[in-house]
């Protein structure tokens, strides 16, 4: 009997957890250590932030799941990796800490054969002064990084709704929260959905609405730009992006990196080197993402968290970390098993892997303070490393192979991204582009770096309605209800 | 197709470099007809995608 222990109970740990549980039988053990009691399709937090979802509808708990699937669930949080085991004893295992009310702050060794990390981001708020301390949220902005988090954001939404009704001019500022963010999508969904609202609550003409983001240009996204097939041209996202702002009536500030958040007010840096304040009553700005700080210990005990990790916390994985400057860099960088290359038996999934360098143009001020969004790794690939790791897992467990028999590689996958642009089931509108393949592969695609048939991007209705299926479908994926395994990543 | 639907763009502001939808193309987006046809084909480009990204 081997066991298989998931660090990360999110998309891509539940993902790969619940395929190898699946598929290896009674066997072999699988084990998930995640502090979460309950799963959160993430995606519709954005809709909770706006008050179109409650709470209740984009979360359900995990232990009855895992239960059913026979995996060895422990409501815990990993804090460190020894891969070589100790003196006495070559097993190697984890230390983990329980946060469930019973055992809080309880430790425990977990000896392991297989270890798979899927911790996702650590939601960097103390990186921006203000923003907040550590990874807590600040008093002065909200997020929808998490259900709760959006929970209050629609709260403190429906008290600017109430002053605007009460006749009080509104200032939204939503975008992110440092010059080194990802996830820029969902501060676009997240401003379009606001626009949105209050729309619908009659208010928006009280409103002034600003998007602020890392990135040189609208619709970089972290991914270079994408070129959409449409309407007889390779459209970029710069035009289909500044197209839906320019609509709906908001500004935006490019290249800016916050660099304190007070009292309703934000101050940043720009590419170009000023320094300028934005006033706000009401700011989401995403905080930047760093790996969850993991350490990782040799048999004598000694400290070797950089063999395993990069300095942002990432795990290493078969990424060529040296490709140097941005003119050499190739697709074949992106890692394709998700292996680490020291320990073989350890892998990395969705977020937690290192990158081996960003995707977009590395920019800085004259001050010197990069300024660029960071590579998103969004659910449809994390999934898929998830899916794609568990099955060489299981072949290697099942003694069929001792190398990975299957990869995800972010330059051989593509993506499909909805981002909600408003929530009606008439009214509603979403944004469908898929992008083929993520990263872009100049030597393949010349021109545009992707496969222009399968990069394309339309705002409608339909668009959203594929978005509130989804939500339905993969909830009913992750509880393992019927047919879960048919549903695609 | 005039520019009745087109709202006040301040020239040489930002906004006034870009694309703005007109009335036709924003009634087809939430029109409900057209969009059953536009859901067929998101979905097929969809499967299309997830088939490509499997290995
Ligand atoms: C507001 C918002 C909207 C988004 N919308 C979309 C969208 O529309 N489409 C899309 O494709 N993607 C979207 N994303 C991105 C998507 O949520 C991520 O790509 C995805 O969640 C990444 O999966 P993951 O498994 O790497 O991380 P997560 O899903 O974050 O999972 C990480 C898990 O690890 C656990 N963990 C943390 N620390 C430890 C530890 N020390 N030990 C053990 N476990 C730990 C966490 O509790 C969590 O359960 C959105 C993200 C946000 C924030």
């Amino acid at each position: 009997m081997a066991r298989l222990v998931v660090m990360g109970g999110g998309v891509s740990g539940h993902t790969a957890a619940t395929f190898a549980r699946d598929m290896l039988g009674s066997d072999h053990e699988v084990v998930v250590v995640t502090p979460n009691s309950q799963w959160n399709w993430i995606p519709s937090n954005i809709w909770v932030g706006v008050g179109g979802m409650t709470k209740e509808e984009v979360v359900f708990p995990l232990a009855p799941v895992y239960e059913k699937a026979g995996i060895d669930y422990r409501q815990a949080k990993a804090v460190s990796i020894h891969p070589e085991g100790k003196e006495d004893a070559e097993t190697p295992y984890i230390t983990i800490e329980y946060t469930d009310e019973a055992k809080s702050g309880e430790t425990e060794e977990l000896t392991y054969d297989y270890l798979i990390n899927a911790t996702g981001p650590k939601l960097n708020f103390g990186a921006t002064p203000g923003l907040g301390e550590g990874t807590n949220l600040g008093e002065h902005t909200v997020s929808v990084c998490t259900a709760d988090h959006a929970e209050h954001a629609s709260d403190e939404l429906e008290a600017c709704i109430e002053k605007m009704k009460n006749g009080e001019r509104q200032a939204f500022l939503i975008g992110t929260g440092h010059g080194m963010c990802t996830c820029q999508g969902a501060a676009f969904e997240y401003i379009f959905n606001i626009e949105h609202t209050l729309n619908e609550a009659g208010v928006r003409d009280m409103a002034d609405i600003t998007f602020i983001t890392n990135e040189s240009f609208l619709g970089d996204f972290g991914m270079g730009g994408i070129h959409f097939k449409m309407g007889g041209y390779a459209t970029s996202s710069k035009v289909f992006a500044e197209s839906l702002y320019a609509e709906r009536g908001m500004d935006w500030i490019l290249g800016a990196h916050v660099n304190k958040v007070e009292a309703g007010k934000v101050t940043y840096e720009s590419l170009d080197g000023e320094m300028d304040e934005q006033e706000f009553d009401f700011a989401m700005l995403i905080p930047p993402f760093a790996g969850v700080g993991l350490k990782a210990f040799s048999k004598d005990g000694s400290d070797m968290t950089d063999t395993l990790f990069a300095p942002n916390g990432f795990m290493k994985v078969d990424a060529n970390y040296n490709a140097g400057a941005y003119e050499n860099w190739k697709a074949s960088d992106w890692p394709r098993t998700l292996q680490n290359p020291t320990y073989k038996n350890v892998f990395a999934v969705g977020i937690a892997f290192a990158p081996p360098h960003i995707i977009s143009k590395p920019m800085s001020s004259p001050n010197g303070t990069p300024i660029n969004p960071t590579p998103p790794r969004t659910g449809m690939p994390s999934a898929m490393m998830g899916k794609a790791v568990a099955l060489s897992v299981v072949d290697m467990m099942k003694g069929k192979a001792t190398e990975p028999t299957h990869t995800a590689s972010m330059s051989e996958m593509g993506a499909a991204c909805v981002a909600s642009a408003g929530k009606g089931l008439f009214t509603g509108t979403a944004a469908a582009m898929t992008v083929y393949p993520i990263i872009q592969d100049f030597e393949k695609y010349p021109g545009t770096g992707r496969d222009l048939n399968g990069t394309t991007g339309e705002l409608g209705l339909a668009a959203h309605w594929v978005k509130h299926i989804l939500h339905h479908v993969f909830i009913w994926k992750a509880k393992l209800k019927p047919g879960w395994t048919l549903i695609p990543e | 197709m005039g520019s009745k639907h087109v709202n006040h763009i301040e020239p040489y502001s930002p906004q006034f470099g870009t694309m703005i939808p007109m009335g036709g193309q924003k009634f087809l987006r939430t029109c409900v007809l057209w969009q059953i046809v536009r859901f067929i084909a998101i979905n097929i480009r969809m499967t299309i995608l997830i088939l490509k990204s499997h290995h």
